[in-house]
């Protein structure tokens, strides 16, 4: 059996793109590991969220915005596709800022986006705690808030209910799902590719490698280059409350089955997905310090998940000058960029290219910036 | 139902209506004594839920004490003057810090 | 605070433990939820007295626990565990902490879920629930009461209920008549644990001259608005419904594996007690070298097994931490060695005599009791990709509510492996987390001030 596409990696970016692929009438195979793999895709906010991306890199905030854009859209799709809600809202995000230095600090970045070419990813302002206040009719805020960025064309999402519409969808257009299979190798054969796992080999004429941190294994084999490295991140959730938290904040979010989401931390090179008193404590202290009340929450879970991370934070797009048909993906924004890579991106894959809007998102900048 | 012959010299409030109680009971039993099952209303559906594991497992006795929502009656022994309500789904959280 | 050996959990393995730690000169703090020791078996036990000569055996062990100079927090509930050995526990709204060389788990088990359509009716509780109401708060069935499923705890609640002077209004024996002659061929080896046996066959002759009476049924569903009103059965070849207005259903216990699972302890899958387990050595030590596990949560075995096992952890560790050498300590495990083998020559029989009942569950019926999701939507989960329980979780919701899978996990794992026509152990179980049982924010918050 000969698939048109072979997507390596079943979380939020390799799900996005087979279903991309898929209902646009490509045969499509979608090879996944097991229930215990690295899964980044659990361990997401589920913010759609622009605010600070592409500083430095002015194609990850255009491309940002057009992901942005096409979400409310892909958002209705993917309800009526899957006949359930997946708690999207387009009520923007919040980033507070505990003391003036924060607040400082944030100011000075949103600066730095405007006046970069192209501005920032989507409009974004500086609130103060008043205005901060009125948004937040049923939150007290605490003292230390003292106001906040705010971007309001932001959305956020459920991503595990995404990530089960994404499955669902790719199911129904027909796509193949592999489960329980670990790649080893893709080799190229004739026009096409041999992708060899421990369970199987496939034949397709494109294949796309979006297994993130297992990425640098697979990618040398067919000229592709996408470095990345583990980055953990933990998360903490809460019992279900009435709702008082209707605007996602970046680090605090109420989402509508009324549980808050606390989070994340970022640790780099840890790669075991255990949790640590001390940062599950300084991220409840944070909660606490911009709405007191959550002192009497109490916390139900936390858990920790692995995401893959390249050099500079921005996404790495690529296909491969020896091997064409051979594509890399990754990035750290799996959610936000979920609408972009079930669209653009794979509507260009299976046109045997890549977005111009990623053209600058290649591998080759970092050669650029070696020093 | 689950009864007894001597109730106790405890009272505590269940939804403001009187209900007594022993030294060292556990305010999930002394309810159970009172022919009171329901605890609970859950935040998902609404419905009724009460005592099950009665060990600390179930998480699904949980009502509001003196104040306070999601506290495990099975795990929390009764004092006299106690007062304790019905957990109506999803518990609020108190305005102000 | 530090102490050369942390044992969480205070029933029968927990205080032989401490026991046998402190004989050999260990620091000891143990910590238990509960107000006294005794863990389930032995509840409240030092407040009711002894009725009999277990119980006089058992208050005489909690006696030399009190006296053997270990260090108890009571109320006290462990929330993590950092792999350092670093044990937090909540206590009075605050949490607190102490380092351990050695860790010991002794943390028992948890009633196996019977998921009944309508078992989460108020008015339906577990055989344990109203023995523990029975311990503690002298409470007695009465009314329309009815037991349903299979196990020794039936006979021995039914038996220590009507002794109290409770009511039944029936129990309903769903065990499955074909387990029967399978069991028969580990009789003979049970034959040692003679007055166990014996016991057994007592309690039922008891049950019966009470007047109780004892239904052969399947197909067992709650039914009520609101509040259980009846149950339905069937028996003798037909359907029967009868008032009911109290329910108690039992099929077994099996280990608790919140704070293993959450260690990423290694597990194993006990084909015939039909339970995961973590995997421990002849001293009780898991994949982890400073963390142990013993008593029931290492394997079920009851409470006298228990004692055992908590005295051969202990000196495993004592002798892990230099007190004594390798002879010494294999010279004294011998006799508890031999003694967990006699208790636990009983447990092949019962295991197959009452292997659990079959989850024939209707589509409808609720598997996770916190989050209210039905064995369809796991089934539907199964079918476009679910692989394992934590997939499962992720798509349903199924184990994320506080109980953290303690009431769905096993039934789940169950209809899982139905599902996807594999064998239970190939589907890979959920993993729990941190915080054990939930604590506030705040009360995680002001740890940052020693953090």
């Amino acid at each position: 059996m000969s698939y048109d596409v072979a997507v390596i990696g079943g979380g939020m970016v390799g799900t996005a793109i087979a279903y991309g692929c898929a209902t646009r009438g490509a045969r499509t195979v979608l090879l996944d590991q097991g229930d215990l793999s690295l899964r980044a895709a659990r361990a997401n906010a589920g913010l759609i969220y622009s605010q600070g991306k592409g500083e430095g890199l002015p194609a990850y905030a255009a491309w940002t915005r057009r992901s942005i854009d096409l979400w409310p859209d892909f958002a209705a799709m993917m309800e009526a596709a899957s006949g359930r809600s997946i708690g999207f809202r387009q009520r923007g995000v919040i980033a507070y800022c505990l003391g003036h230095a924060e607040l400082e600090t944030r100011r000075a970045l949103l600066h730095r986006m405007h006046n970069q070419s192209g501005g920032p990813a989507a409009p974004v302002h500086v609130i103060d705690r008043r205005e901060l206040e009125a948004m937040l009719p049923d939150a007290t805020l605490g003292p230390r808030v003292v106001g906040a960025t705010y971007s309001p064309r932001d959305c956020d999402v459920n991503a595990l209910p995404l990530l089960r519409a994404l499955y669902a969808g790719f199911l129904q257009a027909e796509g193949v799902h592999l489960p329980e299979c670990t790649v080893g190798r893709i080799a190229p054969v004739g026009t096409g590719f041999a992708i060899t796992s421990d369970r199987d080999t496939v034949h397709a004429g494109k294949v796309v490698v979006a297994c993130g941190l297992g990425i640098p294994a697979l990618a040398p084999g067919v000229g592709l280059r996408a470095p990345v490295r583990p980055v953990r991140g933990q998360m903490i959730v809460t019992e279900r409350l009435t709702p008082f938290l209707p605007i996602p904040g970046s680090g605090v979010r109420q989402i509508h089955e009324g549980v808050v989401q606390i989070g994340t931390t970022t640790e780099e090179g840890l790669t075991t997905p255990a949790t640590t008193v001390g940062d599950l404590a300084r991220m409840a202290a944070r909660a606490v310090k911009v709405i007191p009340a959550l002192a009497q929450a109490r916390l139900v879970r936390s858990w920790a998940g692995i995401r893959p991370m390249t050099p500079d934070g921005c996404p790495i797009y690529q296909q491969s000058p020896e091997h064409p048909g051979a594509f890399v993906a990754v990035c750290h924004s799996g959610v936000t960029l979920c609408a972009a890579h079930t669209g653009p991106l794979a509507e260009a894959i299976l046109a045997g290219t890549l977005p111009a809007d990623v053209s600058d998102l290649h591998p080759d900048r970092f050669d650029a910036h070696a020093t | 139902m689950l009864t007894r012959p001597d109730d106790g010299k405890l009272t505590f409030t269940y939804d403001g209506r009187a209900v007594r109680a022993r030294t060292g009971d556990s305010i999930a039993a002394a309810l159970l004594a009172a022919g009171i099952q329901v605890t609970r209303a859950t935040p998902v559906s609404g419905a009724s839920r009460g005592p099950y594991c009665m060990m600390g497992a179930c998480f699904e006795c949980l009502a509001v004490v003196d104040g306070r929502p999601s506290v495990q009656t099975c795990m929390t022994e009764v004092r006299d003057g106690m007062r304790v309500e019905r957990q109506d789904g999803a518990r609020g959280l108190a305005v102000g810090a | 605070m530090n102490a050369d050996l942390i044992i969480v959990g205070g029933g029968p393995a927990g205080v032989s433990a401490a026991i046998e730690a402190r004989a050999r000169g260990l620091s000891v703090l143990l910590l238990d939820e509960n107000a006294a020791p005794g863990g389930r078996i032995w509840q409240a036990l030092e407040v009711r007295g002894a009725k009999d000569a277990d119980d006089a055996a058992a208050l005489d062990l909690l006696k030399a626990f009190r006296a053997c100079g270990a260090a108890a927090h009571w109320g006290a509930t462990v929330w993590t565990i950092e792999p350092d050995g670093v044990v937090y526990w909540s206590e009075a709204g605050a949490s607190h902490s102490a380092r351990g060389a050695k860790v010991l788990l002794a943390t028992g088990t948890t009633e196996r879920p019977v998921p009944i359509p309508g078992w989460t009716l108020p008015g339906v509780m577990t055989v344990g629930a109203a023995q523990i109401a029975l311990k503690t708060g002298e409470l007695v069935p009465a009314g329309q009461s009815w037991i349903a499923g299979q196990g020794p705890l039936v006979l021995l609640y039914a038996v220590q209920a009507l002794r109290a002077g409770g009511r039944l209004a029936g129990i309903l024996d769903l065990s499955d008549p074909a387990a029967r002659w399978p069991a028969l061929k580990h009789l003979p080896r049970a034959l040692s644990a003679f007055r166990d046996l014996w016991k057994g066959v007592a309690w039922q002759r008891e049950i019966a001259r009470a007047g109780v009476p004892w239904i052969r049924a399947s197909d067992l569903r709650a039914v009520g608005e609101g509040a259980l009103r009846e149950i339905a059965f069937r028996a003798g070849g037909e359907t029967r419904c009868e008032p009911a207005d109290l329910l108690l259903l039992h099929d077994g216990v099996i280990p608790s594996v919140q704070i293993t699972r959450a260690l990423f302890l290694e597990h194993e899958w006990s084909a015939s007690q039909r339970s995961w387990r973590s995997v421990t050595d002849a001293w009780g030590v898991s994949s982890v070298p400073n963390i142990l596990v013993a008593g029931d949560g290492a394997g079920i075995g009851g409470a006298l097994a228990a004692t055992c096992a908590g005295r051969i952890a202990a000196l495993g560790a004592v002798c892990a931490l230099g007190k004594i050498d390798v002879a010494t300590r294999d010279t004294a495990a011998a006799p508890w060695r031999a003694a967990q083998a006699r208790y636990n020559a009983v447990r092949p029989l019962l295991d197959t005599l009452y292997r659990p009942l079959p989850k024939q569950l209707d589509d409808a019926t609720l598997v996770c009791r916190c989050e209210e999701v039905t064995a369809g939507q796991l089934r539907t989960a199964a079918r476009i990709g679910a692989l394992g329980m934590n997939q499962l979780k992720a798509f349903t919701r199924c184990g994320m509510g506080p109980c953290q899978g303690r009431m769905c996990g096993a039934t789940a794992i169950e209809v899982m492996a139905l599902a996807r026509g594999v064998p239970v152990e190939q589907i890979e179980p959920l993993r729990t987390r941190f915080p054990t049982k939930p604590i506030t924010l705040g009360e995680i918050a002001a740890l940052t001030e020693d953090a």
